[in-house]
């Protein structure tokens, strides 16, 4: 992974050391809440309901045993015990006090992390497939490029005061699991007839308020255009976004009034005054990113193969754990491993501080020091030998993070809603919980198959609902929780926007809702090789508004 | 016009308080000072703009509540939660840095 250099880690360091000042004068009341608030947030503090929460950037995901204890140590010291993995591929405290905070960055600057552009209207930390470097169905690890990104987008002058902020996501697999369609700019790292690196361009993807599928404007960049063209659709954005209004503020909203077409040609404009400047990226340049992320020293592991078998056999759960929650790696003797943030009825996303320790033990003992966090908010042990699957599971095990659900019912995203955030109309995580105790049994999760349930608070959409399979979203109506059913949605390489089912549900209604929607697929899939989302796109909503409001046209619209 | 309580969040660890009849931000909304007139809630409103600028506390805001059997009961689900914190339980076991090592 990328190592901090010398001016990284002075750079990290001022910043730490000039947010110190900065808090220390709010709090001798020399700084005016009005002054500081920009700066914090510029420093990923944010105040929510109960307390600050601070955005820690895991750039692409992707962190070390090291830094995985310190977020640990962050959680023991400073905060609660416990911290939580979001759907950016960040990690959020939820208690710490302000006056720890230049400390907490002082202690993430010593593993190489900050959380520097977590907030604000500004690039945000670039997220890539949790399986970059590792997939078999990979062109090429999309790391490196995001790490350029990174690199190039951190206190960028030109684009530090965004109309809105702006989100970057890179994947280099045909199956895109970093869901580049819903982003500000998503780019498919891809190869050419000839063997060469470029990138399918997307622009203009996004979801909250107004969720849209972003835009195909290049078929294939190459490599080397990286940096000059992200840059003209930047300049584009920063000059023609709109600053009148927040809630259109977005690329996606620049996108959709300029027209696909018409921006593209303005993109295009913008890049050749920028093409063969100083933003080419030098191959030499590329090479030295590139082997930051070399892949560790996979040695072939052919014991693996029979010893799966065995433990298989002998242990049934072993089994389920493996069918649902490893993936095949691009070695053979490889797996990648979907460590499960839901456990049934438990809070998605959120580890102990000790469960990061001990994932941080079983990544340098089984997994070659790498992590990753999905944006599906579990965490993903890249390389792991077959022949190390089952050690690794009894650590998991021991930890209580060995549900086998990866993919499933049960594994469901939810934002930290109206139990944390100050924006949130309704809350999430009960839901998640009460959902997951209920379709929790294993032979059930099994017999429905891959359906993914996404969940938001409120209409910002950080728990992604409208791409969920089943999308929930809270809504305050008359002072109480109600919750919009969405079906339909897809954040992959087919993505697609869910659509309203009908009129909303009270709380204690929506699990008896999703279950309905659950029968009522079982009972119109072809085979069980129909997962739900394949069902709905054959038969659309009518079966469901049917199941959901029986007769009630007025209450299915 | 409903009856009303002070509330904000403090400064240097961003707690959810409430102001009390002495003046003083408490963690607790069931000690909170209720307005029930309009001139009380002048004064929760004056107060509030002073303790934001004397740097005590931050997100100032005056809220709507109702009491029921003398508890006070936050008209809105929002508040509710604020006052009583999460709905969930969500860091079980911890019982802080010099407590007992906490559940998984």
């Amino acid at each position: 992974m990328y190592r901090y250099d010398e001016f990284d880690h002075a750079f990290v360091a001022d910043r730490v050391a000039q947010f110190r000042d900065q808090v220390t004068r709010r709090l001798s009341g020399e700084l005016a809440e009005d002054a500081f608030k920009p700066l914090r947030l510029m420093n990923g503090v944010y105040l929510q309901l109960h307390a600050y929460m601070l955005r820690v950037a895991i750039p692409y995901g992707t962190l070390n045993s090291n830094q995985m204890r310190m977020l640990a140590h962050i959680a023991r010291k400073y905060d609660r015990g416990y911290g939580h993995f979001t759907t950016r591929q960040n990690i959020q405290y939820n208690w710490p006090k302000l006056s720890d905070t230049p400390d907490i960055l002082a202690d993430l600057a010593s593993v190489e992390m900050h959380a520097i552009q977590t907030s604000g209207n500004c690039i945000r930390n670039v997220t890539a497939d949790h399986f970059a470097g590792a997939a078999a169905d990979e062109a090429a690890d999309p790391r490196p490029y995001a790490e350029i990104l990174r690199q190039w987008s951190s206190v960028h002058p030109e684009f530090s005061f965004l109309p809105r902020k702006f989100k970057i996501a890179v994947t280099g697999a045909e199956r895109d699991r970093a869901a580049i369609q819903v982003h500000d700019i998503g780019l498919h790292l891809k190869k050419n007839d000839k063997g060469e690196i470029g990138f399918a361009v997307y622009v203009g993807g996004g979801q909250g308020r107004t969720p849209m599928i972003a835009k195909k404007i290049r078929d294939f960049l190459p490599e080397e255009d990286l940096l000059s063209y992200t840059t003209a659709i930047m300049r584009v954005y920063n000059l023609h976004g709109r600053r009148d209004n927040k809630y259109k503020a977005r690329i996606k909203i620049l996108v959709h009034e300029t027209g696909v077409e018409q921006l593209a040609g303005q993109v295009e404009q913008e890049f050749l005054q920028l093409k063969n400047t100083e933003l080419k990226l030098p191959e030499a340049d590329i090479q030295a990113i590139t082997e930051y992320f070399s892949p560790p020293p996979l040695t072939d592991r052919p014991e693996g193969w029979a010893n799966l078998a065995g433990w298989k056999k002998a242990d049934p759960e072993f089994g389920r754990w493996v069918q649902q929650n490893v993936q095949p790696h691009k070695h053979p003797d490889y797996g990648m491993v979907t460590v499960s943030l839901k456990p049934i009825g438990g809070i998605p996303g959120d580890a102990s501080d000790s469960q990061m320790d001990a994932i941080a033990d079983l990544a340098q003992e089984y997994a070659f020091d790498e992590i990753r966090i999905s944006h599906e908010q579990n965490i993903i042990l890249p390389h792991v030998a077959l022949a190390d699957l089952e050690a690794l599971y009894r650590g998991l095990v021991s930890i209580g993070l060995a549900t086998a659900n990866a993919g499933l019912i049960t594994d469901i995203i939810a934002c930290p809603g109206l139990d944390y955030c100050a924006l949130a109309n309704a809350r999430s995580i009960p839901l998640s919980q009460e959902i997951s105790s209920r379709f929790g049994d294993p032979d059930r999760q099994a017999e429905i198959g891959e359906l993914k349930i996404k969940i938001s608070g409120c209409i910002n959409a950080c728990g992604h609902h409208h791409v969920g399979h089943i999308g929930l979203l809270g809504v305050e109506k008359k002072g109480a929780e109600l919750y919009q059913i969405t079906l339909g949605g897809s954040g992959d390489e087919n993505t697609s926007i869910g659509e309203i089912i009908g009129r909303g549900f009270e709380p204690e209604k929506v699990t008896d809702a999703i279950e309905t929607i659950v029968n009522t697929y079982l009972s119109l899939r072809t085979d069980p090789s129909e997962i739900f989302l394949a069902a709905y796109r054959r038969v659309g909503p009518q079966p469901f508004k049917d199941a959901l409001y029986g007769g009630n046209a007025q209450e299915a619209a | 016009m409903a009856d009303k309580v002070l509330t904000a969040n403090r400064l240097s660890d961003g707690i959810s308080v409430w102001l009390d009849a002495s003046g003083n931000w408490v963690e607790s909304l069931q000690d909170a000072f209720v307005a029930r007139h309009a001139e009380a809630v002048t004064a929760l409103e004056a107060t509030g703009k002073a303790a934001f600028a004397d740097n005590k506390v931050v997100d100032v805001n005056v809220i709507d509540i109702e009491e029921v059997e003398g508890v006070l009961r936050p008209l809105r689900m929002r508040e509710r939660v604020r006052a009583e914190g999460p709905t969930i339980d969500y860091a079980p076991g911890y019982k802080g840095l010099t407590g007992p090592v906490h559940a998984a």
